[in-house]
């Protein structure tokens, strides 16, 4: 079955540091590449109907590398917010980064790498690099982690640097029924990523009570309603999830 | 407020500014992640907090999304996902790429019967 992410047959895992690297790069090739690839596509064309240059998106996406918080950025800019409104904005369409980070940092671990390793590895955490290593990783040893989570990121950032340059030069030229499809192909992936990921029951329940809440609180509150919804469906599914756990203990 | 600001200046202020508090919140999960232990109560409450936030921001992105997606429908929307779902858990035994391709490829069409519909 070959589902988001192929998990290696051994016990030994892809076999060494430098395999899992190798592994991570080819895992990035295929879908996450191609669907990543094709929302930079439309990242680069937004820069450039945004009368920004080639360059700012170049640096958003090498700098930034969340798309939701570049998204933001980029949108603010032209409508003329503050340099303050933009620096909030981005803070909240990205305050995930933070309990995903601190989420896959214990995965990541080993005391083959040095410590400030994980800062520079940080940087990588994104959403599909993450599932892919909070999928792969706790089955393969310590020391192979942050090689796999490394080569998939390092490959799929790249590609979508590529890609956001692509995106800039393309910027009107495909028919808009294309476009459509192609901005369509990364809610879908990250929807099935996460159904995937949905077998064990405490994440099934944050990721269900979530997604009931994002878009409810979206239309209160446009600008604070994610993080509040995954703060308050976060909780209540920890809460559930160890009531659960003590009724059937 | 930024009309002051030539834009070459404002530019590369703001993309400094959005990589510094974008930085700041891995950066900051690094140095949280050292002091909080993997299996106590507040890293179990902290990872439920980042699949309900991922959960969220991807219903958002199919229910309510930005951009030209806003302008198709949200029951062909809908449906498209829903034909994602049933291509990969029943019909192609987990073939992401084909199952991407079904649901992007279903809300094409929906949205072009839409124009040529009665």
């Amino acid at each position: 079955m070959p589902g988001a992410f192929d998990l290696p047959h051994s016990e030994q895992g892809f076999g060494g540091p430098r395999a899992a690297a190798l592994a991570g790069l080819r895992a990035a090739f295929g879908a996450p590449g191609l669907v990543m690839g094709a929302s930079f596509v439309g990242f680069g064309a937004l820069v450039r109907q945004s009368d920004l240059a080639l360059w700012h998106g170049l640096a958003s996406t090498i700098t930034g590398w969340a798309l939701p918080g570049q998204i933001a950025l980029v949108e603010l800019y032209a409508a003329g917010a503050s340099l303050l409104s933009i620096a909030l904005a981005v803070a909240l369409s990205n305050a995930r980064l933070l309990p995903m980070t601190v989420t896959l940092m214990p995965v990541l671990r080993s005391p083959r790498w040095a410590r400030w390793t994980y800062f520079v590895a940080a940087h990588y955490v994104a959403v599909t690099g993450w599932a892919a290593a909070m999928r792969v990783c706790p089955a393969i040893p310590a020391e192979q982690r942050l090689p796999y989570f490394t080569g998939f990121t390092v490959t799929l950032w790249t590609a979508t640097i590529a890609a956001t340059a692509l995106g800039f030069y393309l910027a009107g030229a495909l028919p808009q029924q294309v476009s459509l499809g192609l901005v369509f192909l990364n809610p879908i992936y990250f929807m099935l990523v996460f159904a995937e990921s949905a077998q064990q029951r405490t994440r099934a329940l944050a990721l269900a009570l979530g997604a009931v809440a994002g878009p409810s609180v979206h239309l209160v509150s446009p600008d604070w309603g994610l993080l509040i919804s995954g703060l308050g469906a976060g909780t209540l599914a920890y809460l559930l999830d160890r009531l659960w756990a003590r009724r059937h203990a | 407020m930024r009309d002051a600001l030539d834009p070459a200046i404002a530019v590369p202020l703001a993309l400094a500014v959005g990589a510094l508090v974008t930085y700041a919140w891995r950066g900051l999960g690094v140095l949280l992640s050292g002091r909080i232990d993997p299996d106590g109560p507040l890293f179990a409450w902290t990872a439920c907090v980042a699949y309900a936030l991922l959960a969220a921001l991807i219903a958002r992105m199919i229910v309510l999304p930005r951009g030209d997606l806003a302008d198709t429908a949200a029951l062909d929307r809908l449906l498209a996902a829903g034909l994602a779902l049933a291509c990969f858990f029943w019909l192609t035994r987990r073939n992401m790429l084909l199952s991407v391709a079904a649901g992007s490829g279903a809300l094409v069409l929906l949205t072009w019967l839409r124009t040529v519909g009665p």
